[in-house]
């Protein structure tokens, strides 16, 4: 595929803002696969200009110290959802998983559990359910849809099981989480952002410095030549649902922590959501080309939008129509520079 | 028997009477058909009349399948369809004429075929990956719907329209002759022309079929304005039957539920051939274990954990790597041959 040739330079950032001339022109040309990301990024400082001019003070610490904090499990998902993207598959199960640990966890706490015990067990939970759909994708040659639709209603189903109802958290660790504020001047961090952005940071070196993430890339270029090289294929092809699977589970943490209660319907298309935002930030869903911190930019964007509607009181309908209109002007960008790739080869 | 067994209906078809015996055995009432007022009345029947909004969307989605698309957008088209027919109706002077409703029908099932085109554009044109062409007007078609309803939940009262769905025609549900006949249609296009065998060929080879001179553009185009059309009359059945447009409920999930069924018929995601009989077995079996799981007095909630359960155990059946186990596993049995095959199995 054409999107393989551009990976192996994919991780060298742009240093000098590319301007329009014979410079931008070879700039372009020689970091498409980070094109999008730069679009994504581009859209997200218009976006963030037009709304301070038109409100005339969003762009404050405050909003977008919120901006992460409203978005922290979004993130996380979209950090797990990335390694599964790369390597050509797709986890429709993260939205459910994060419910089905959330209410989980919050039955536990009910129950007095320790939040020693909780965390883990539900992250244990998330990558459980990663584990099966990456099996059943692998080794049963199950297409990653359908598996990680069984993934869907598994979770979700075992999270009306727990409870039907909404479970209050009352256990003050996990709450903390949210309840803290750490001031940097007008800036604030809550341990939930802190968890959200090492996730991204750690997602972005595993995905640039390892083995393992060379070999995600590999085998989203071109499985069957990643097989040849002699790459542990089927090792990473369920490590990376395994990972989405405890994405999941973190996400559910986080969120239970940020709403103060578990509740079995969390999360109910969050996996589209999750999807476009990574779409949106430059990776490929056909796989072998994306970035951690794209997705970022992505969550970061969606975010905004979202931000931004509900500044303007508009209804939740123009929401699904923004986002909507944005995917696909995303995809079309990507459309274009794959055709382009191709036709210069 | 073991022509029986290799044909690719034997295992859906299995499971469908299976389920159909567990029920009628652990409840005999489940079996029974009654009459009242000329009109026939009973489980079986409702599952037949339940199932249409389904069957519409999963036979669209046979064909989407078969040419190796996917539509995610159909619950969106069914809530844009059923929110501009119900809107025109709230609107008309006379919404309990027949006149009012049909143009409803038309003008819904008519947007929905745009909405189809629209899609199919996208994918076969622009050439765009099918699951996120798709998946644009999934999140965008209910922002769509909410619009059209003005974020309400627009109720209406007209006969012609609950007739629709609630109405018997010949002591049988009327939602029935409806899914009956678009099956109908669709099989003899697909199979008495030689459409259906162009497009297995685009699905199986696309290249291939483009070079043997198939316009695989048109095919495909074609295949999302049918699952478009089809979607908005499942649409509009659905609002038929609850009588309301519901932006936000209206065909929640039932793309996974369709892609399902046409996953239980047998027909692969990775496209080529399908099966129509197949996909009508599949959304069948689907409405019995939905009726079995209200009936254990299961929260229909919960219920999603026995369909994660039905879809492990179908994908593993149809799995290769299941296939060889099996087959290895009863030689052993058998002769206690050495297994020669083991060696090749490692080098794979």
């Amino acid at each position: 595929m054409s999107t393989t040739a551009t990976t192996p330079d994919a991780g060298r950032k742009p240093v000098v803002p590319a301007r329009i001339s014979e410079f931008g022109r070879t700039f372009v040309a020689r970091h498409a696969s980070v094109m999008p990301m730069l679009a994504a990024l581009a859209i997200l400082v218009l976006i963030l200009i037009g709304a301070q001019i038109h409100f005339g003070d969003f762009v404050n610490p405050r909003t977008l110290s919120a901006l992460l904090l409203d978005n922290a499990y979004l993130l996380i998902l979209a950090v797990g959802m990335t390694f599964v993207i790369v390597t050509g598959g797709i986890d429709l199960s993260v939205g459910s998983v994060m419910a089905f640990t959330g209410i989980g966890a919050a039955q536990m706490l009910s129950h007095g559990v320790s939040s020693a015990i909780v965390i883990p067990a539900m992250i244990l939970g998330g990558a459980f359910i990663g584990l099966m759909i990456g099996v059943l994708v692998q080794y049963f040659d199950v297409q990653p849809f359908i598996a990680s639709l069984a993934g869907l209603f598994l979770a979700r189903g075992l999270a009306y099981v727990v409870s039907l109802k909404s479970i209050r958290v009352e256990n003050e660790h996990v709450l903390w989480l949210q309840s803290t504020r750490w001031w940097f001047g007008d800036w604030y961090l809550t341990p939930t952002g802190v968890i959200a952005l090492l996730t991204v940071v750690v997602g972005a070196l595993v995905m640039k410095y390892t083995r393992f993430g060379r070999t995600v890339y590999a085998v989203g270029g071109g499985e069957q030549s990643a097989r040849l090289m002699g790459l542990a294929v089927a090792r990473t092809k369920v490590l990376v649902y395994v990972i989405s699977g405890v994405c999941g589970g973190l996400a559910g943490l986080v969120l239970t922590a940020y709403s103060g209660a578990g509740y079995p319907r969390n999360g109910i298309g969050t996996e589209l959501d999750v999807i476009a935002a990574v779409v949106i930030g430059g990776t490929l869903l056909t796989g072998g080309a994306g970035y951690v911190v794209g997705s970022l930019i992505g969550v970061l964007v969606y975010g905004t939008i979202h931000t931004v509607i509900s500044y303007m009181g508009a209804e939740q309908s123009w929401m699904r129509i923004i986002i909507g209109l944005m995917l696909l002007m995303f995809i079309v960008v990507q459309r274009v520079i794959v055709v382009r790739a191709e036709r210069r080869r | 028997m073991s022509r029986l067994i290799k044909h690719h209906l034997f295992w859906p078809g299995f499971a469908l009477v299976a389920l159909v015996v567990l029920n009628t055995v652990v409840r005999p009432r489940f079996i029974e058909i009654s009459v009242q007022h000329g009109a026939l009345y009973g489980a079986p029947i409702d599952i037949l009349r339940n199932s249409a909004p389904m069957m519409l969307v999963a036979l669209g989605m046979t064909l989407v399948i078969a040419t190796r698309g996917i539509d995610l957008s159909v619950g969106a088209v069914m809530a844009v369809s059923g929110a501009v027919a119900l809107t025109i109706i709230d609107g008309s002077d006379s919404p309990g004429s027949v006149g009012t409703v049909l143009v409803a029908i038309a003008v819904g099932v008519g947007v929905s075929l745009i909405l189809g085109v629209w899609n199919g554009f996208l994918v076969s044109v622009l050439k765009i990956q099918p699951i996120i062409a798709t998946l644009v007007l999934m999140m965008a078609g209910r922002g769509v719907a909410l619009l059209v309803t003005g974020g309400f939940i627009t109720t209406v009262t007209s006969d012609p329209l609950k007739y629709v769905a609630s109405g018997h025609l010949l002591g049988l549900p009327f939602a029935l002759f409806i899914w009956v006949a678009a099956v109908v249609v669709v099989s003899l296009v697909e199979r008495r022309t030689a459409l259906g065998v162009l497009t297995e060929a685009v699905g199986i080879n696309p290249e291939a079929s483009r070079l043997a001179g198939v316009r695989a553009t048109g095919i495909i185009l074609g295949t999302y304005v049918l699952s478009g059309g089809l979607a908005g009359m499942a649409g509009i059945i659905y609002s038929s039957n609850i009588m309301a447009a519901d932006a936000n409920a209206a065909g929640e999930l039932i793309e996974l539920y369709a892609i399902l069924a046409v996953v239980l018929g047998g027909t692969s995601l990775a496209g080529g051939k399908f099966s129509i009989a197949g996909t009508v077995i599949g959304v069948l079996i689907i409405q019995t274990l939905q009726s079995t799981i209200l009936f254990l007095g299961v929260s229909s909630a919960q219920s999603p954990v026995f369909f994660a359960a039905v879809v492990v155990v179908v994908v593993l059946i149809q799995a290769p790597a299941v296939h060889r186990a099996a087959r290895q596993f009863l030689q052993r049995r058998s002769t206690h041959v050495p297994d020669i095959t083991r060696g090749t199995e490692v080098a794979r």
